[in-house]
């Protein structure tokens, strides 16, 4: 059996593990943030090339050992995330090259978490899972408190910890529930089908498939299991927030689809009602709670469980067989546009928050007049809530569009309606935000943008922009890729 | 090509303004000017055409002046159809038109930004004409918002003193009904795709869909909603009298000049066409909203102090005509409708042009403030009444065109609406009346000191006066231009529409029978 092990298709993980070696070796005798930075963009480039030759060879997916299936679905979520991870690198530079000495090993743990994010989008088996999302968790526990700028990043960091680690628990616990009813750990081993209705194994199944969404949930920072979200987001630095924000969500999602389609999950009314009320809950909670925020970080944190729950109607209309590719294309195609914008909505907290040793300028308030003072900036900012708002242009209503689309196609009406109400809110404190920055400018503070920080949004900025007029290009390749899924 | 070039000349007109502000702060206004003139020198030889591209539009064929089609995202069935038919050609001229004239009406206004500030109107500008010539309604929807955003951006930077507030009531509410239109939108390429097995969001392909008369009332409810809105009839137009107060002086032109023309735009070419079944059963609602915005705007109308408020509100009263006019279905009633268009975008946006003169010289758009200002501006005062007179319905100019087509053709069809509408003309001639009086008779205020017209108001404000006044004697012209798009739109309504009018009485025959 050994002797026919293929590891190649796992290369972008091997490329990515020898690159955190490097760092790590490289950091013991030279700490230079410039070296480090660049080390690590270097690194994450290669991996990309990595996952593109993977990607490129015919024959696939590829099981490797029973834990990973590397299929190009899980390729697209992996380069997502590289891609995410290589800007956020980009955007951190000048960010920690002002907060002091001992800045090196945010990069590695910023490579290490990336690593957990791509083991997620490949693992094909319960134990893959948790190492994937502890591979995530665990770094990011010291990368929300890395500078220790007194209590505030050190309580959102302990948050996290003590709050992840119980989702992780009742992961856990819902997978040994999952083993009890199905005898398996590997996904494909995984069918509700089999499973008579009445029997003991189904209430295991079901209380296991509870359990384990509630902890994927948690993570996802899905109404009502969205508390923690604002603190975090608040406490965090600004490039570790945009990571929580992009990366994680998006692999856990990702390994949640996979998981779902594999085990039929949509085939049990109990199941999709639950997920009905998740996506209800978090477009409500998510956008009223986000209407009043004064502080950015925390706006973005609300507003991204009101994104996650738009992207759960794409999930339920998963459920139904013949809407199913519309419904996985929509589903990726809006995580894409979300994490661009998010990306570059914590960007741009980033580069504002460059100067401040103490603190990240988020306060809604320094924002007032930017579009008179760094008219780029603000320009940027202003793409990115407007994305968020879905208004065309972006990338952000090409989501919203494919969103409405597959939710039309299965008819999801109520959730529908809920999400244009939603919508509506929402426009209301994105809305707010350009306004902030359009009003007169109380001080005349201009400074110029970070060079490695202002390329990187750029970018960003231009691509959201990009995919809003025309999109053909990602919708024909993201249908390609979403194919070996189903 | 034309209509390409146009919306290319006037995104890079506003490109260039906004950065040649770094430069020459005065040169914005100069270059937003040339390159609206630029596009109307473009688009002009295109009037002289005839429309001899022809395509099949449900059982009919239609005619138009430019046609073009390009594969969007193939994938799902989106497209870039650009066409122009007479009623599209009309509009795009009335935008052209009028976006000149909101660069010269606020030639001194704005002191800050003006880079940006031309920048955002040129880009509602290719909005607008966006707008005006999509053929695919995934295309029409992206227009729909795009020109939204910089609106949002003039009301919200440049306006007055509650632009904040204004500028989110005009966007929340043109926003919701507008992902209103967009469900409808994809509910009726999804059912329509669930039929015929394409995907497709191309005009041409969705007239004449065979979806059910359930469906197709739902859907067409979106897409009513979202138009009426837009329009703004009774009782979805709270956003108006703010956003048109607040906005500034070129906004507001626009605003009532162009943005508020989309919507019926909207009802004529999409609505009807596409669901001409629900369209007949809702005429008789439609007819009725049509006609208490008419009275409900003209009372509000008098009501008012606030010279701006008044037009606005005079505006809900006008687009009531146009609503009537569109859903009494009969060729009067249509070319009313389309004249009232493009005269009330003439009238009001040149009373808004006007407004913002007076704001700018007294610092105050209150009435009651003002008084006798016809003996130290009298050019202003005549001009004003003018255009007061225009927008009241005198003989002789487009607006009593429009209100008298649009008020025969519905009495054909319902005597009683009609008669509720007519009361809107009362009530028009005393508004308009009492504002005359109130700004231009009576005492002086000494205080007051007042400059006449100057020459660049007087360059914004001859187009528009000869405008009125030959819409007015010979309004023929317009009416064969937008002729056989409005009789392609009458042959998809009628036939059904006489079936069910007919089953309709059938039915209330019985009805009384069976009493």
């Amino acid at each position: 059996m050994m002797e026919n092990l293929d590891l190649w298709p796992v290369l972008p993980m091997l490329v990515l593990t020898g690159v955190i070696l490097s760092l790590a070796l490289v950091i013991a005798f030279f700490r230079r943030l410039s070296l480090s930075c660049g080390l690590s963009v270097l690194g994450l480039a290669m991996t990309l090339a990595a996952i593109v030759w993977v990607a490129q060879r015919t024959g696939g997916p590829w099981q490797v050992t029973p834990l990973l299936i590397v299929d190009s679905y899980g390729l697209l979520f992996s380069a997502l995330a590289v891609l995410a991870s290589m800007l956020i690198a980009l955007m951190a530079y000048s960010y920690q090259a002002n907060r002091g000495d001992h800045q090196d090993e945010f990069f590695l743990l910023l490579l290490l978490a990336t690593l957990g994010g791509m083991t997620l989008a490949v693992s094909a088996h319960f134990a893959s899972l948790i190492l994937g999302l502890e591979l995530l968790g665990v770094s990011l526990y010291a990368m929300i408190s890395y500078p220790s700028r007194g209590h505030f990043s050190l309580e959102a960091g302990l948050k996290y910890l003590i709050l992840s680690g119980v989702s992780s628990a009742l992961i856990l616990f819902g997978i040994a529930l999952l083993y009890g009813a199905f005898g398996s750990l590997a996904f494909s081993d995984l069918n509700i089908a089999q499973i008579s209705a009445d029997s003991d194994e189904r209430w295991l199944m079901l209380a296991g498939i509870t359990l384990l969404l509630a902890g994927m949930a948690f993570k996802l920072s899905l109404a009502p299991f969205h508390m923690w979200t604002p603190d975090v987001y608040e406490g965090a630095p600004a490039p570790v927030a945009a990571f929580l924000g992009t990366v994680s969500k998006a692999s856990i999602f990702a390994v949640l689809l996979r998981l779902f389609i594999n085990v039929d999950g949509f085939d049990d009314d109990t199941l999709m009602t639950g997920l009905y009320w998740l996506a209800l809950l978090s477009i409500l909670i998510g956008n009223i709670l986000a209407l009043m925020q004064t502080s950015i970080k925390r706006l973005l944190a609300y507003s991204s469980t009101a994104q996650m729950g738009y992207l759960m109607v794409a999930f339920i209309a998963a459920s139904a067989l013949p809407g199913r590719p519309m419904a996985v294309e929509a589903a990726v195609m809006f995580l894409i546009a979300y994490v661009l914008t998010t990306l570059g909505a914590f960007g741009v907290v980033t580069l504002m928050s460059t100067d401040d040793a103490e603190h990240d300028t988020d306060d809604l308030s320094a924002y007032v007049g930017l579009f008179w003072r760094r008219p780029l900036l603000a320009s940027f900012m202003t793409a990115m809530m407007l994305s968020l708002a879905g208004i065309p242009l972006t990338a952000g209503f090409i989501g919203k569009f494919y969103i409405f689309t597959t939710g039309v196609q299965n008819e999801l009406w109520s959730l529908l309606a809920i999400a244009v109400v939603g919508s509506g809110i929402g426009l209301f404190y994105y809305l707010r935000v350009v306004y902030a920055m359009t009003r007169p400018a109380k001080d005349d503070t201009r400074s110029s943008l970070p060079m490695t920080g202002g390329w990187a949004l750029l970018a960003i900025t231009l691509l959201l922009i990009g995919l809003g007029v025309y999109p053909t290009p990602l919708v024909n390749w993201v249908s390609q890729m979403t194919q070996q899924l189903l | 090509m034309t209509i390409i070039l146009v919306m290319i000349t006037l995104m890079l007109g506003g490109v260039t303004a906004w950065l040649a502000q770094a430069w020459q702060p005065h040169w914005p206004k100069w270059i937003a000017l040339a390159s609206c003139l630029l596009a109307g020198l473009l688009l002009a030889p295109m009037l002289a055409t005839t429309p001899d591209l022809v395509h099949a539009l449900g059982q009919t064929s239609s005619t138009w002046h430019e046609y073009l089609h390009v594969d969007w995202v193939p994938r799902l069935g989106i497209s870039f159809i650009i066409g122009v038919d007479g009623l599209s050609l009309v509009m795009v001229s009335l935008t052209l038109l009028l976006g000149g004239v909101a660069i010269l009406s606020s030639w001194n206004e704005i002191d800050t930004n003006q880079g940006f500030f031309h920048f955002n109107l040129m880009w509602t500008l290719t909005g607008v004409v966006g707008v005006f010539t999509s053929l695919d309604l995934f295309q029409f929807f992206f227009f729909w918002e795009v020109m939204l955003v910089p609106m949002y951006f003039l009301i919200a930077i440049w306006g007055h003193e509650q632009r904040a507030r204004a500028a989110m009531k005009f966007f929340l509410f043109t926003q919701i009904s507008g992902l209103l239109m967009l469900v409808s939108i994809l509910a009726l390429v999804v059912l329509n795709m669930a039929q015929t097995g394409v995907l497709t969001f191309n005009y041409f392909d969705l007239v004449g869909h065979g979806l059910s008369p359930n469906a197709s009332w739902f859907i067409m409810l979106g897409f009513f909603i979202a138009f009426v809105v837009k329009l703004p009839a009774f009782p979805f137009h709270p956003w108006l009298p703010d956003a048109h107060t607040q906005a500034p002086t070129a906004a507001s032109v626009l605003l009532a000049g162009i943005l508020l023309k989309t919507g019926a735009y909207g009802l004529i070419r999409f609505t009807l066409p596409l669901f001409p079944e629900a369209a007949h059963q809702l005429a008789t609602t439609a007819m009725l909203l049509g006609a208490v915005s008419i009275v409900y705007g003209a009372l509000l109308a008098f009501a008012q102090t606030d010279f701006k408020r008044l037009v606005a509100y005079s505006s809900v009263s006008h687009m009531g005509f146009v609503l009537l006019g569109v859903y009494a279905f009969n060729e009067l009633a249509l070319q009313g409708a389309v004249m009232q268009m493009v005269a009330h975008g003439l009238s009001t946006a040149a009373l808004f042009l006007i407004a913002g003169a007076l704001q700018q010289r007294l610092h105050t758009r209150d009435m009651t403030a003002m008084g006798g200002l016809w003996a130290l501006a009298p050019r202003l005062g005549a001009m004003t009444l003018f255009f007061i007179v225009a927008s009241l319905g005198m003989p002789g100019l487009g607006n009593f065109v429009g209100e008298f087509l649009v008020l025969l053709g519905s009495f054909q069809v319902n005597i009683v609406i009609t008669c509720i509408a007519t009361l809107g003309l009362v009530t028009g001639a005393a508004y308009s009346l009492i504002a005359i009086q109130r700004v231009f008779h009576g005492d002086v205020s000494p205080k007051v000191r007042l400059t006449d017209l100057r020459g660049r108001e007087f360059v914004a404000l001859i187009p528009l006066v000869l405008g009125l006044i030959w819409l007015g004697v010979a309004p023929q012209p317009l009416f064969d231009l937008v002729e056989p798009m409005l009789s392609n739109v009458r042959e998809l309504v009628t036939p059904l529409g006489n079936a069910s009018l007919g089953n309709m009485s059938l039915g209330n025959a019985s009805l009384e029978v069976a009493r």
